[in-house]
C-alpha cells in the first residue's frame, strides 16, 4: 500500500502541495501530467521521504527498503564502473555479498547491459545511462517505483524500450507513480489518472477504458480551464 | 549499531575507492601541502627566528588548509548525477553516511599529513624520532575534532552559493580551540619538554572530539534533507 | 502597541538609561587608582562583553527548540539574537582597542579575550552569512540552527583556551569564583549598567524580531 493524506508544502511562498491525497494498491500505477512547476517532482520526494511535508503524512508499505526512484538524474558516480555503482547500492539496501553480486548480473542481463558492466559510468551515453540507472532502480526488487519525467533526454528508440521494460514492471504486480509534463507519454502505462496543477490534483480519476488520446484530450482541457 | 557501523563502512569504502580512481583531489592536497610547507620557508627569516620556534605554527597551519580541501571535496563529489539524492532515498540512515563520510575525511587527511609530516622534517630541519609517537597521537587527536566539524558544514552549505568559500568562513572560528592545542601540545613535544605541562591542552582537544564528533554525528540528520 | 513600537520604546528608554549610566560613572564613581579614567570605557565593556556571549547561548537554545518543535517564532528570535550579539562583540572590539591604547600601550593584542571576542564576531558573521546564502526560508532556518548549536558548544572552548592561554587581559573582577573585589560604588554602576544593557538587548531583539515577522508577513512567507 502507498497512502498519501492531505499533503501540504511550499517553498517560501512558492506552494508546491496544496492538499493532495490518494493511495495506491500493488497493481496499480499513477500517472500524473501537469506543466512544469505543478508540484508533481516535490509529490514524489515526499512519498520517496525526501522531504518531510508542512502538513499531511505519506506512507509506503516497507518504508524506504520498497522504494525504488527513477528521476532526471542517474545517481551514478561517473568514475565507478556500473557493476560497482550497483554493488554499492545494493550494499545500501541490505542485500548480502552474494545476493547483490546475483541481483547486478540479474537486472544487468534484463537491461541488456552485460556487456557494458565494466565500463566506467561517465562513459556511457545518455540512452545506457538511463538503463544503468534503471537498473540500479530495480537492484533490490522494490514494490513501488517512483518516475520522475522518466523519458526526457531519450531518443525514439530508447524511450520505446522503457515503456516495454515499464508495461513488464507494471505486470509483475508492483505500484508505480509516474509524473511528466508531456501528456503523450506514459498514459498507455497508467491504471490511474491525475492532473497536477498549482500542487492540486484537479482530476484524479481511474483510466477505465479511456485511450491515451482521449486523455490527452482531457488534459489540455483541464489546463485550458482557469 | 553493526548495521550503522556496515553502512558508514560501505559509504566510507565507496569515497575511497572514487578518490583512488580520479588521485584529482588527493594528489592536489599533497602538492599543496608541499608548497605551503615551501612557502613557508620563504616566509621567515632564518637568522632572526629558529626553526624550531615557528615549526608547530607552520605544521598545524598546513594541515588545517590542506584538510579544507578534503572537507569541500567530500559532499562535492555527490553532487555528480545527483547521487546525494539516491543515498538520501535509500535506506541509509543519515548517522551511518556521516560516520561514513567522517571517516572517508580522515583517511584523506591522514594520507595528507602522513606525507606532510615527513616532508616538514626534511624541510625544517626538525628532530621528531624521540616523540614520533605521541606526536602522531596529539596529531589525530587534534585531526578528528575539526574534521568531525567540517565534516558537518560541508553537508550544511552544499546547497548555498558560494559552498567552497562559506565553508572556509564558518569553520575557522571551530579550527581555532584544536588548532591552539595542537599547536601548544607540539611545542611541548618538539622541545623535549614534559608532557605533563600539556595536559590541560590534551583536556581540551579530547573534551572537543568528544563534544563535537557527538553533536555532528546527532545534527547531521538536519543538513543533508530538503 | 505593535511589537514594533514596543521595542522601539524598550531601545529609547535603554539609550536615555545609558546616558545616565555615564553620568553616574563620569560624576559619581571615583577613578580607578591604577587606570586612571580609562577604566570608565569598563562600564561600556564588560556589560557589552557579556551579552554579546549570552546572545550566542539564547541563538543555540532557540535552535535548539526550533529543531524539535519546528516554531518559526524561535528561528526568528534565534536570527534577531545572532544580529544583536553581532553588534554587541562590535561595541567589545571598539571599545576594547580604545581602553587598551593608553593602558597596554597598543591598540591590539593577542590577548586571549579579546581574541575569544573577534571570534565570537566570526562566528556572528557567519552565521548571518549562512542565514543569507540559503534561497528556500525553511532550509535556511534549519541550517542556522544547526550551526547556531555548534556556536553554542564552542562559546566553553573558546573560554578554556582564555585560562589556559597567557594572558594579558585584566582577570575578571566580578565574575570569579571569589567575593566580587571592586569597591561598592563602581559595582553599583556597574549592575546598574548591567541592567541598561539587559534592557538594550530586549529592546533591539524585540524590533528584529518584529521586523521580520512584517518581512515575511509581506512576502507572503
Amino acid at each position: 500500500m502507498l497512502l498519501a493524506e492531505g499533503l501540504h508544502h511550499a517553498f517560501g511562498r512558492v506552494v508546491a502541495l496544496d492538499g493532495v491525497s490518494f493511495s495506491l494498491a500493488p497493481g496499480q500505477t499513477l500517472a500524473i501530467f501537469g506543466p512544469n512547476g505543478a508540484g508533481k517532482t516535490t509529490l514524489l520526494k515526499v512519498l520517496a521521504g525526501l522531504i518531510n511535508p508542512q502538513a499531511g503524512s505519506a506512507r509506503v508499505d516497507g518504508g524506504r527498503r520498497a522504494i525504488g526512484w527513477i528521476g532526471h538524474q542517474s545517481h551514478l558516480y561517473g568514475h565507478l564502473t556500473v557493476r560497482e555503482n550497483l554493488l554499492f547500492w545494493g550494499s545500501l539496501y541490505g542485500l548480502s555479498a552474494a545476493r547483490r553480486a546475483a541481483r547486478a548480473a540479474e537486472v544487468l542481463a534484463r537491461l541488456d547491459m552485460s556487456d557494458r558492466a565494466g565500463e566506467p559510468v561517465w562513459s556511457l551515453s545518455r540512452g545506457l545511462l538511463q538503463r544503468a540507472a534503471i537498473a540500479k532502480a530495480l537492484l533490490h526488487d522494490p514494490a513501488v517505483l517512483l518516475l520522475d519525467e522518466p523519458f526526457t533526454g531519450l531518443d525514439l528508440a530508447a524511450a520505446g524500450q522503457l515503456r516495454v521494460l515499464l508495461g513488464e514492471l507494471h505486470d509483475g504486480g508492483r505500484m508505480m507513480v509516474l509524473a511528466t509534463h508531456n501528456v503523450d507519454e506514459g498514459a498507455e502505462l497508467a491504471t490511474d489518472v491525475a492532473f497536477q496543477r498549482r500542487g492540486r490534483f484537479v482530476h484524479f480519476a481511474p483510466r477505465g477504458t479511456r485511450s491515451a488520446a482521449e486523455i490527452a484530450a482531457a488534459y489540455r482541457r483541464a489546463m485550458a480551464d482557469g | 549499531m553493526a548495521e550503522l557501523l556496515r553502512q558508514a563502512w560501505a559509504v566510507a569504502r565507496k569515497d575511497l575507492l572514487l578518490e583512488f580512481r580520479t588521485r584529482t583531489a588527493i594528489v592536489s592536497a599533497v602538492v599543496f601541502t608541499a608548497l605551503v610547507l615551501t612557502v613557508f620557508n620563504f616566509g621567515r627569516d632564518p637568522t632572526a627566528v629558529s626553526a624550531l620556534d615557528l615549526a608547530p605554527t607552520i605544521l598545524w597551519v598546513t594541515f588545517t588548509f590542506a584538510a579544507m580541501l578534503a572537507l569541500n571535496r567530500a559532499f562535492q563529489l555527490e553532487l555528480e548525477n545527483q547521487a546525494l539524492e539516491g543515498l538520501l532515498v535509500s535506506p541509509l540512515s543519515r548517522t551511518s553516511l556521516y560516520w561514513g563520510k567522517l571517516l572517508a575525511n580522515l583517511a584523506f587527511v591522514a594520507v595528507v599529513e602522513s606525507v606532510g609530516l615527513p616532508l616538514f622534517v626534511l624541510f625544517f630541519n626538525v628532530p621528531v624520532g624521540r616523540v614520533l609517537l605521541p606526536l602522531v597521537a596529539v596529531i589525530a587527536l587534534a585531526t578528528l575534532g575539526f574534521v568531525a566539524v567540517g565534516t558537518l558544514f560541508s553537508a550544511l552549505v552544499i546547497r548555498t552559493r558560494f559552498a567552497e568559500l562559506l565553508l572556509v568562513v564558518l569553520l575557522l572560528p571551530f579550527l581555532v580551540p584544536p588548532l591552539i592545542g595542537a599547536v601548544q601540545v607540539t611545542a611541548r613535544l618538539l622541545g623535549d619538554r614534559p608532557l605533563s605541562e600539556a595536559v590541560g591542552y590534551l583536556k581540551l582537544l579530547a573534551a572537543y572530539d568528544i563534544v563535537f564528533v557527538s553533536l555532528a554525528s546527532f545534527l547531521f540528520r538536519f543538513t543533508v534533507d530538503e | 502597541m505593535s511589537l514594533l513600537h514596543r521595542g522601539r520604546w524598550i531601545t529609547l528608554l535603554g539609550l536615555a538609561l545609558l546616558a545616565g549610566v555615564y553620568v553616574r560613572a563620569l560624576a559619581f564613581t571615583p577613578v580607578e587608582r591604577l587606570q586612571g579614567p580609562a577604566q570608565k570605557i569598563y562600564y561600556l565593556h564588560v556589560p557589552a562583553a557579556i551579552w554579546a556571549e549570552t546572545a550566542m547561548v539564547l541563538v543555540g537554545l532557540g535552535s535548539i527548540f526550533y529543531l524539535f518543535l519546528k516554531d518559526r517564532r524561535l528561528d526568528r528570535f534565534a536570527a534577531a539574537s545572532a544580529e544583536v550579539g553581532t553588534v554587541f562583540a562590535a561595541i567589545v572590539l571598539t571599545t576594547g582597542p580604545i581602553w587598551g591604547k593608553p593602558i597596554w600601550g597598543t591598540w591590539w593584542t593577542w590577548d586571549a579575550r579579546l581574541t575569544s571576542t573577534l571570534l565570537l564576531f566570526f562566528l556572528y558573521i557567519g552565521y548571518l552569512l549562512l542565514r543569507g546564502a540559503v534561497r528556500d526560508p525553511a532550509l535556511g532556518a534549519r541550517y542556522a540552527a544547526v550551526l547556531g548549536i555548534c556556536g553554542m558548544c564552542l562559546v566553553p572552548f573558546i573560554h578554556l583556551s582564555v585560562y589556559l592561554f597567557r594572558t594579558l587581559h585584566p582577570q575578571p573582577i566580578i565574575l570569579k569564583p571569589s567575593a566580587p573585589s571592586l569597591p561598592g560604588s563602581m559595582l553599583a554602576t556597574w549592575l546598574f549598567s548591567l541592567g541598561v544593557f539587559t534592557l538594550l538587548y530586549v529592546g533591539f531583539v524585540t524590533q528584529r524580531y518584529a521586523l521580520s515577522l512584517l518581512w515575511e508577513e509581506r512576502n507572503g512567507a
